[in-house]
C-alpha cells in the first residue's frame, strides 16, 4: 500500500530526470495531479474509490517531498543509478568538512548560552551559502559529468549540513522561550 | 452508446441531488453549525434566532442533558454537574491537565481519558461533546428539514491522533457521518480567501476560548496549501480569565471558596475581559456564597500587563511556524484574525507588531470557522459545482515516530507534512532468538519518549528465531486526511504482519463506543437491532448514490458491456433489499456491490491521473 519508492517520481510530474529543476512546473504539476486524486474529491464515493484516491494522493505528495528537497532529489536520482549515498556505511566526510561542522556547532553552542541572536543568524547564513554551493556541485555533477562518485559525496555533506540545521531550529527555539 | 437505462423503479437514487451536509465548530467556549444554501455558506440559527451554542453541559438524575444557553445560566449554581470547556478534555488523562484543581469538578482518574463524576453519573469528555454534537445535529436537521449525509467537524490544528480520535468518537456517538476533521484555522482560510479571491501567502492567527492555532498557508489559484502550522492545544481566552481569577484571589483575602463562588468568580473575570476591549476601565462586583462582598477596579493597563506573558506565549509559536515554512514575517500578505480572544486590543496589537501590518478584522470571528467548514462539507459531499474548484493540502502539525533503544524516539513522519501521508522505517532485533517485538508509535517533537505523547503500543509476534539484527521488521505509519494515523509491521523475510488503527492508549476503544451508543438506548435490544439496520440502510443508500455518480461520470467510457451489466446487476439487488427488514442481507448485498466496483474505481482513478498528466503511462508510475 505504500508508494514503490522505485517508481518514478520525475515521470509522474511529467518533468525531465535532472537534479536541475524548474520548481515552479513541480508546483503547478503537483497541484494538478492532487487536485484529481486528493481524497477530498472522493468523499462521497464508495469505499473502493477513497482507498484508490488515499494510495495515489499518498504516492503524489510523497513524489513532492522528495523532489522538492534538493538533498532527496539528489539521493534519489543516484539511488536510480544504483548508488545508495545515504548506506549507513558511507559515512567518510572529508577532513575540512568536518572541521567546519565542528565550528558551527561551537558556534551554536556558544550563541544559546549567551543567548546571542546574531551569532545564530551568522551561523545560519554561512551554513546556506555552503549549501547552495554544494547543491551547484551537485547539478554540475549529476547533470553535466555524471560523476555519480562525487555527487554521492557532496549529498552526504548536504546530509549533514541538514543535521546541523536541525540543531539551530533547535537553539532558535530554546532562545525563543 | 447508451449501455443501459438504470433509473428503472426501485432505484430509487436520483444523481446529483442536494446532500444535506453541514460544517460545525466544535469550539472551547461556542460551538456553531453551518451549511451551504443556494451556494451560500450562513449559519443555522437555534428557535430564538442565535447562533452560538455555548459549549456547556448540565446533566441532571434521570433526565436528558441540558445544551447551551440554558445550561450556561445554571454554571454558577451547579457547577459539579454543568461541563463548561470540556474540549480542554478530549483524549487528555488527568495528569495531562496541568491546571485541573482549579476546575470546579469532580475528575475521576479513568485510564486512557480524564472522566468527570455528574448527577447522572460519571461522563467522558467524549459523551459530553457528543451532547453537544448531537443538540447542534438536530438544530440543522430541524432547520434543513431532513437527515443530514455528514458534516465537517472543525479541530485545533495543533490537536494531536489522541484529541482528534476523540472528537471523531463524539460524533459518531451524536449519530454524525464524519465526511472530515478539519482544522479550524484552515477552515477559516478558506471561507476568507474563497470571500476574497485572496492569492499569496497569508497567517492565520486564532486565539479561541481554550485553544491557539496559527497556520501559514499558500494561496494559489484556488489551492490551499498549509505550509506549516503550530500552536498550544492548551492556550486561550479561558487562560486569560484564570489569570484575572488570581489577580482578583491576591487582592482580597476571601474566606474559602465554594465551587459555586469559584464559577462565579471565573464568569466575572470572563466579563470583565470582555469589557475591557471596549472601556478604558472596568468595576467588578460579586456577592459570595458566604455573603462576603466583592468591589475591585481594573484598568486595560493592569489587565496588559498581567496577561503580557499569554500573549507573548502565542507569539513563539508564530515564528516557529514561519521559520518551518522557510518564510519570515515580511513575506506575509495577511494575517487573519479568528476566534473571539482575537478581540482583546493587546492581542491585537501584539500581532499587528510582530508582522509589523494591520490585522485583517474584517470578518466575524465568531463564525468564520464554521462557515469554512459548511463550504468543505458541501464540496465532500458531493455538491460542488462549476466555480467550487477549489482544493485544501493540510499538514500533520506534530512529528510521528517509533521508540527505538534506549527510550529514544525516531521521526519517521516530520511535523508539517503534507497529508496524506505514508512512511516506513524498518527496524531489527536486538536479542538472538527474539520472537516478538514491541512497537511503540508516538507524537511529538522531543527525543525522549517520556516528553512525547505515546500514541499506540502493540506487538509484532510469531518473529522466526535469528540471530540479533538479521530480522527486518518494517513499521509504516499513514496519515489520512482527517490528520488520523494508522500503523502496521510486518517481518519481512517471512511475512508475519500485525496492524492497529491508532486508538488505544488514550481515546476510547471501539468496544467503549459501542457500550455508549448502548447506553443511549437504554440497553434495549429493539432499538440496538433498529440502529444497526437504519445505519445499514444509509450506508446502503450513501453506496447506490455513489455508484450511480460512478457510472454517471465514467462507466460508458471505463467499463464493458459485461462489466456494466455485473455493477447494474447488484445495484439492482441492494436497491430491492434496501427498504426491508433483513439486515444480513443489506450487509451482503452491500459488500458485494463494494466488490464488483473496485476495479471500476481503481481505473476511474488511473484515468484522472492520465488526464492531469496528459498521455503517460499511468502503469509506468504506480509500479
Ligand atoms: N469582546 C471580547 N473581548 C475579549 N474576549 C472576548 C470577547 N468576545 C469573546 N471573547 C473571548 O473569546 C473566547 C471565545 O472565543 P471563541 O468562541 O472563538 O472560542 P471557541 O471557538 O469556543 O474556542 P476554541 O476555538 O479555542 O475551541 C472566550 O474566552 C471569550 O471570553
Ligand atoms: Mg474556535
Amino acid at each position: 500500500m505504500l508508494p514503490d519508492f522505485k517508481a518514478n517520481h520525475f515521470a509522474l510530474f511529467g518533468l525531465p530526470a535532472r537534479f536541475e529543476l524548474d520548481g515552479a512546473a513541480l508546483d503547478v504539476a503537483f497541484r494538478q495531479l492532487q487536485a484529481q486524486v486528493h481524497p477530498d474529491r472522493f468523499a462521497h464515493l464508495s469505499e473502493a474509490d477513497k482507498r484508490a484516491s488515499l494510495q495515489w494522493s499518498t504516492r503524489v505528495n510523497e513524489a513532492y517531498q522528495v523532489l522538492k528537497s534538493p538533498l532527496m532529489r539528489a539521493a534519489y536520482l543516484l539511488q536510480q543509478q544504483g548508488v545508495d549515498a545515504l548506506a549507513p556505511e558511507n559515512t567518510q566526510l572529508p577532513a575540512v568538512f568536518l572541521m567546519q561542522q565542528i565550528e558551527w556547532r561551537e558556534a551554536i553552542a556558544g550563541a544559546r548560552k549567551d543567548a546571542d541572536d546574531v551569532a545564530l543568524q551568522r551561523v545560519e547564513t554561512e551554513m546556506q551559502t555552503m549549501a547552495r554551493r554544494l547543491q551547484a556541485d551537485l547539478a554540475n555533477a549529476l547533470d553535466v559529468q555524471q560523476d555519480f562518485v562525487s555527487a554521492a559525496q557532496r549529498v552526504r555533506e548536504l546530509k549533514f549540513i541538514d543535521k546541523i540545521r536541525a540543531e539551530l531550529d533547535e537553539a532558535f527555539i530554546a532562545l525563543d522561550r | 452508446m447508451a449501455l443501459l437505462q438504470i433509473s428503472e423503479p426501485g432505484l430509487s437514487t436520483v444523481p446529483h441531488q442536494h446532500r444535506l451536509a453541514v460544517g460545525i465548530d466544535l469550539g472551547t467556549t461556542n460551538s456553531l453549525v453551518a451549511t451551504v444554501r443556494n451556494g451560500v455558506a450562513v449559519v443555522l440559527h437555534d428557535e430564538n434566532g442565535r447562533a452560538l451554542l455555548p459549549s456547556v453541559v448540565r446533566y441532571q438524575p434521570g433526565q436528558p442533558p441540558v445544551v447551551g444557553h440554558a445550561a450556561q445560566q445554571v454554571q454558577a449554581s451547579d457547577p459539579y454537574n454543568t461541563i463548561v470547556s470540556v474540549k480542554r478534555f478530549m483524549g487528555r488523562a488527568l495528569h495531562d491537565i496541568a491546571d485541573a484543581g482549579s476546575f470546579p469538578y469532580r475528575f475521576v482518574d479513568a485510564p486512557g481519558m480524564v472522566q468527570l463524576r455528574t448527577a447522572d453519573g460519571v461522563k467522558s469528555p467524549v459523551e459530553v461533546s457528543a451532547d453537544i454534537l448531537r443538540a447542534l445535529r438536530e438544530r440543522a436537521e430541524h432547520s434543513l428539514g431532513g437527515e443530514l449525509m455528514g458534516a465537517v467537524i472543525t479541530v485545533p490544528a495543533y490537536f494531536d491522533d489522541a484529541q482528534r480520535q476523540a472528537t471523531k468518537d463524539a460524533a459518531r456517538l451524536a449519530g454524525l457521518e464524519v465526511l472530515r476533521l478539519l482544522n479550524e484555522p484552515t477552515a477559516a482560510a478558506i471561507a476568507y480567501g474563497l470571500d476574497n479571491a485572496a492569492e499569496g501567502i497569508y497567517a492565520v492567527y486564532d486565539l479561541g476560548g481554550g485553544t491557539f492555532d496559527i497556520s501559514i498557508l499558500r494561496l494559489s489559484q484556488g489551492v490551499f496549501e498549509v505550509l506549516a502550522t503550530n500552536g498550544d492545544s492548551a492556550l486561550g481566552g479561558d487562560d486569560f480569565d484564570q489569570r484575572l481569577f488570581c489577580w482578583m484571589l491576591e487582592q482580597a483575602r476571601f474566606p474559602d471558596l465554594t465551587a459555586q463562588d469559584n464559577r462565579l468568580l471565573l464568569n466575572h473575570a470572563r466579563f470583565a475581559k470582555e469589557a475591557l476591549t471596549e472601556h478604558p476601565e472596568t468595576r467588578i462586583t460579586a456577592v459570595l456564597s458566604s455573603g462576603f462582598t466583592i468591589d475591585l477596579t481594573l484598568t486595560a493597563a493592569q489587565f496588559n500587563e498581567m496577561t503580557a506573558t499569554l500573549v507573548s506565549k502565542t507569539l513563539s509559536p508564530v515564528r516557529r511556524a514561519l521559520r518551518d515554512a522557510g518564510l519570515s514575517t515580511k513575506d506575509v500578505q495577511g494575517v487573519v484574525m479568528v476566534g473571539g480572544a482575537t478581540r482583546m486590543p493587546c492581542i491585537q496589537s501584539a500581532v499587528a507588531t510582530l508582522f509589523g501590518q494591520t490585522p485583517l478584522n474584517n470578518l466575524d470571528p465568531d463564525k468564520v470557522v464554521a462557515l469554512g467548514a459548511a463550504m468543505q462539507a458541501n464540496v465532500l459531499a458531493g455538491n460542488r459545482r462549476e466555480d467550487d474548484d477549489w482544493l485544501l493540502l493540510d499538514v500533520t502539525p506534530l512529528s510521528l515516530g517509533i521508540e527505538t533503544m534506549g527510550g529514544l524516539v525516531e521521526k519517521i513522519i516530520p511535523r508539517n507534512t503534507t497529508i496524506p501521508v505514508a512512511r516506513a522505517q524498518e527496524f531489527t532485533t536486538y536479542k538472538d532468538g527474539q520472537t516478538a517485538m514491541s512497537i511503540h508509535v508516538l507524537q511529538g517533537e522531543r527525543e525522549l519518549v517520556s516528553d512525547c505523547r505515546s500514541l499506540a503500543r502493540f506487538e509484532l509476534r510469531g518473529i522466526p528465531s535469528m540471530v540479533a539484527g538479521a530480522a527486518r521488521i518494517r513499521v509504516a505509519l499513514q496519515v489520512d486526511a482527517d490528520g488520523l494515523l494508522s500503523v502496521s509491521a510486518q517481518e519481512l523475510q517471512t511475512g508475519v504482519s500485525a496492524a492497529v488503527t491508532v486508538r488505544p492508549s488514550f481515546g476510547l476503544h471501539d468496544d467503549d463506543v459501542s457500550r455508549m451508543l448502548q447506553d443511549g438506548f437504554n440497553h434495549a435490544k429493539e432499538d440496538m437491532t433498529a440502529r444497526a439496520l437504519q445505519e445499514a440502510r444509509v450506508e446502503a443508500e450513501r453506496l447506490l448514490d455513489a455508484t450511480q455518480s460512478a457510472l454517471d461520470e465514467d462507466g460508458e467510457r471505463l467499463l464493458d458491456m459485461d462489466e456494466f451489466s455485473e455493477i447494474v446487476a447488484s445495484m439492482r439487488a441492494l436497491a430491492e433489499c434496501v427498504s426491508g427488514m433483513d439486515y444480513a442481507l443489506i450487509q451482503q448485498m452491500t459488500e458485494r456491490l463494494n466488490q464488483v466496483t473496485q476495479a471500476f474505481a481503481a481505473r476511474r482513478m488511473n484515468m484522472r491521473v492520465r488526464e492531469a498528466l496528459a498521455g503517460q503511462s499511468v502503469n509506468d508510475l504506480m509500479s
